[in-house]
């Protein structure tokens, strides 16, 4: 469940408000970024393990849980957008390359990228030509519209994010499913003039459309194949590959669409013939039978389990085969405004003072685990900054400071709060005694609780009435961005304007002037300018004292000997799974 | 072997019978009855996996008592931080076995660098504590129901012998998991830690009562068409006064018994709870919190996980080798 992209989902429908409140126009386009580090092995200059073009073999890959979904409409993990890409091809998609190249957008299903008209209110694709279906069917614009009304059905398909259903000026429609027009394309918000072309049109202007674009939603779906939540049994593939057996929570396998033309298709090199998963897999079992050669790729993408690293970092023959992947996630903690003492700012500071963040690193599994985090966006964000507002010896604390604020504060002698974390998440508890244990230098008392993962939004931290009368000073989460770009990291977890009265993914940050600057942001058209707004309403949220950044994420992935063309891309912040190939044949 | 057994154990038991009645003075000493108490002694003195246990039972009892003390002398201070024990790369203890050494028994826990014996010390407060009183509460409420459904027979009967049948097929786990998820930080002017052990003493005291209940409802079922039941009652004495001072002591034995078999239970079950996460909070330790967390470290941290399952393995061990020898020290027949 770690590092997985869920925990974003609930937060979609809060963003929807603060975009529509104000959207500019401006390219989206993400540069920089940092990909792969650590570790050795045979790498080409651009970051490529063991490059190969060698076609043939089985790639097997393992999944500790279960996908949300195989359905294109209705899935929200990282792993599974990447992985989606090899039974399906959406609009466009992340460019299959190592690092920050991997951040690049680039047309998949269409000629090219999206033609903004309108202000950026319009958007135009045109689709390749000789594109077909697993079926040997030609793929057609209205599949893609169908696929995109679909996925708008959050009935039958609660998995999905919900940006079309935010952004497209809907009219008031659902659903396919409930569709009078006969061929149930009803909706008025994406047009088909003709088989090649596919028009959205939004309620407001957004610039940053190519993202959407990107979606599983919008890979084609036949309506005449469709089988509503059936049907991820068997999805029509698009991609090189198409489903031979699909046993549902146990495995899977997929095999060569023969009606897949590589002459279509510039970014898939589609080497493995065959692909076999397996679901529900024990994940310190995976480790091992990823370094016994049993597996090829822990599909979730996240790093290997506490133990695994522990035996491989002591490895310097195993430590050569891995790969530290930097992840666009924070792992934070918010001080709530709303309990006393901490609605004055002297004592947020106090606390970030007395924190020692080398413990919260140590909570997360040490350097391998991530960087120590000083503020909330993460590094591998295009145009972040790093910056310290409030820097303290070897990152270990300053209890000198700390009880200087206190006493700004009138709290000379410091005070109790409880702190809050996910039960279900060791490190989040790892993290919260630590907390515990570095504040009570300053005389900060916490008492821990520890709260359900799955109604952690809806009933306890998400709460603000919940956070209040339980006397919630600390709330310890960590949050992700869909894509790497500052408004999909910041925009969900510091607008005041999205905090309603429960399932906040916003915990408390409340200042009008990060609102304003948000706002800028969103109307903001130059690229640079705009980052550095974001880099400003990062600053902004460390001056109020609204946050404890604790580190940035990293995974630790485990590369078997076997695995060809292997890198970690910035747009997924994995392994890249288009590209893979394997020489076990 | 049945056939040559079955008499062996009768002349066996014969033989030994005379002597624990009577005792017969070696210098011609006058000849004295023995209590069933001293009796009772006298055959678990000689259970010797019996008096281990119970020899156990009371080291436990006073490593609970003295883990203060304990742990000021052999180790330190059980929430205490100790990063300069752990490898920051590798999360565990970089010595021998997850660190163990004289300063550090059991060695440490991984991340933060915890002593083990430590928290395996103090856990037994928290497992103890929660065991005994758990049982008591059981033993109180079991004993009762069982008394007056076996004594006063009809309705009553009928109404608390189905109210346990419903406690038996109660999914008590999961009410506990739900239970203890919503109760509030502060309830019936407690919080913290005593509040989860009050709330946890009862949910596990009112989910064992009935096994008590049903064993002594049946003992009384028995008891009370006794001859010496019918002499008190043609006596005059009164409904309480036959109870309490006819039946009551009568019950005793298997009372002592299963509540000595009750303790490892309810160790296991608060062990259970603050292994699913809803027993004590962090960062007091406890046996079932301390394997929870262990999980995921066993595989290169083993002792994180060996030492809290030893302490509950050695305390169940101990409560059921010493219940066994007292159930046929106080009711051979049962054997």
């Amino acid at each position: 469940m770690r590092s997985r992209r869920k925990v974003v989902a609930g937060a979609l429908g809060a963003v929807a408000a603060l975009v529509l409140a104000a959207c500019g126009g401006g390219n989206v386009a993400s540069s920089g970024g940092s990909g792969s580090g650590g570790g050795g092995g045979a790498a080409d200059a651009n970051g490529v393990h063991n490059p190969s073009t060698e076609k043939g073999g089985t790639l097997r890959f393992a999944n500790s849980g279960d996908w949300d979904s195989l359905d294109p409409a209705d899935t929200y993990y990282a792993y599974s957008w990447d992985f989606v890409r090899l039974y399906g091809r959406a609009l466009v998609t992340f460019k299959p390359g190592p690092g920050k190249d991997g951040t690049t957008l680039v047309p998949d299903l269409a000629e090219s990228l999206g033609k903004p008209s309108d202000n950026a209110k319009t958007w135009t694709y045109t689709l390749r030509k000789g594109i077909k279906f697993e079926d040997g069917t030609p793929v057609t614009s209205k599949d893609v519209k169908y696929a995109v009304e679909r996925s708008l059905d959050k009935t039958t398909f609660p998995n999905g994010p919900t940006y079309f259903n935010d952004f497209l000026d809907l009219q008031g429609y659902t659903t396919p499913y409930e569709d009078p027009s006969p061929d149930k394309l009803g909706l008025k918000a994406v047009e088909t003039p003709d088989d090649q072309t596919i028009v959205f049109k939004l309620k407001s202007p957004f610039s940053g459309f190519d993202y959407f674009a990107q979606l599983p939603s919008t890979i084609p779906v036949p309506a005449a194949k469709d089988t509503g939540s059936k049907y991820k049994e068997h999805v029509v593939a698009t991609g090189p590959y198409m489903f031979e057996k699909n046993d549902l929570g146990k495995s899977f396998s997929l095999v060569r669409n023969p009606n897949w033309d590589p002459a279509t298709d510039p970014i898939r090199k589609a080497l493995p013939d065959r692909i076999e998963v397996q679901l529900n897999v024990n994940a310190d079992d995976i480790d091992n039978r990823l370094q016994a050669g049993d597996l090829d790729v822990g599909v979730e993408g996240t790093g290997v389990q506490p133990a695994a690293q522990g035996k491989i970092l002591a490895d310097q023959a195993l430590k050569a085969n891995t790969d530290s992947a930097t992840v666009a996630r924070t792992w934070f903690t918010v001080l709530s405004e709303s309990v006393p003492p901490l609605d004055n700012i002297h004592c947020r500071k106090a606390v970030l003072y007395a924190v020692d963040k080398t413990g919260y690193q140590r909570a997360y599994g040490g350097a391998t685990g991530g960087e120590i985090a000083t503020s909330l966006l993460p590094p591998v964000i295009p145009g972040s900054e790093k910056f310290d507002t409030y820097p303290t010896p070897n990152n270990a604390g300053d209890i000198d400071k700390a009880k200087d604020e206190l006493n700004q504060c009138g709290q000379p002698n410091g005070f109790t709060t409880g702190i809050s974390y996910r039960a279900e998440r060791p490190k989040e508890k790892a993290t919260a005694e630590a907390l515990q244990q570095s504040l009570s230098r300053a005389g900060i008392k916490l008492e821990i609780k520890p709260y359900p993962s799955g109604d952690y939004f809806k009933l306890y931290a998400g709460k603000p009435d919940f956070v209040k009368a339980n006397n919630l000073g600390l709330l310890v989460y960590g949050w992700g961005a869909d894509w790497p770009d500052g408004y999909g990291f910041l925009a969900q977890i510091t607008d005041s304007r999205t905090i309603r009265a429960a399932g906040n993914t916003n915990l408390g940050i409340k200042d009008p002037a990060i609102d304003g600057l948000i706002d800028k942001a969103l109307v903001t058209t130059d690229t640079p300018s705009r980052e550095k707004i974001w880099v400003d309403i990062d600053k902004k949220v460390m001056d109020d004292a609204f946050v404890v950044p604790g580190v940035w994420a990293k995974g630790l992935l485990y590369r078997p000997p076997n695995l060809t063309n292997v890198f970690v891309t910035d747009g997924y912040q994995m392994y890249d799974y288009l590209a893979l190939g394997t020489t076990r044949k | 072997m049945v056939e040559v057994s079955a008499p062996l154990e009768v002349t066996g038991s014969a033989a030994e019978a005379r002597p624990e009645a009577i005792a017969e003075g070696a210098g011609g000493k006058e000849i004295q009855g023995r209590s069933l108490g001293q009796i009772a002694w006298r055959r678990l003195r000689r259970d010797k996996v019996a008096l281990g246990g119970a020899a156990v039972i009371v080291l436990l009892i006073l490593v609970a008592i003295f883990a203060p003390l304990i742990v000021a002398v052999l180790g330190h201070d059980p929430l205490e931080f100790h990063y300069d024990q752990v490898d920051p790369d590798l999360q565990i203890s970089p010595k021998f076995f997850g660190g163990i050494s004289p300063e550090y028994l059991f060695g440490v826990e991984p991340v933060n660098g915890r002593d083990i014996f430590s928290r395996v010390v103090y856990g037994a407060r928290i497992s103890l504590l929660i065991a005994f009183f758990a049982t008591l509460l059981a033993v109180a409420v079991g004993t009762v129901a069982g008394v007056v459904a076996g004594y006063f027979g009809g309705w009553i009967d009928t109404l608390l012998s189905r109210t346990m049948d419903v406690f038996l097929a109660f999914p008590i786990l999961l009410f506990a998991l739900a239970l203890v998820g919503i109760i509030p930080d502060q309830a019936f002017g407690l919080q913290g830690d005593a509040l989860r052990i009050v709330l946890i003493i009862v949910i596990i005291g009112f989910s064992s009562w009935p096994y008590i209940g049903r064993i002594i409802r049946g003992q009384t079922l028995s008891l009370r068409e006794r001859e010496f039941v019918d002499a008190a009652r043609s006596l005059g004495a009164r409904t309480p006064r036959i109870l309490f001072s006819e039946l009551l002591p009568n019950l005793v034995a298997p009372i002592l018994v299963y509540a000595t078999l009750l303790i490892p239970t309810n160790i296991l079950f608060e062990a259970a709870l603050s292994f699913l996460g809803v027993g004590i909070r962090p960062p007091t330790p406890s046996w079932g919190g301390m394997l929870s967390d262990a999980t995921h470290w066993f595989q290169i941290a083993p002792n994180f996980m060996v030492f809290p399952g030893l302490a509950i393995f050695v305390t169940v061990l101990a409560f059921n080798l010493f219940g066994d020898g007292l159930r046929d020290a106080l009711d051979p027949r049962s054997r």
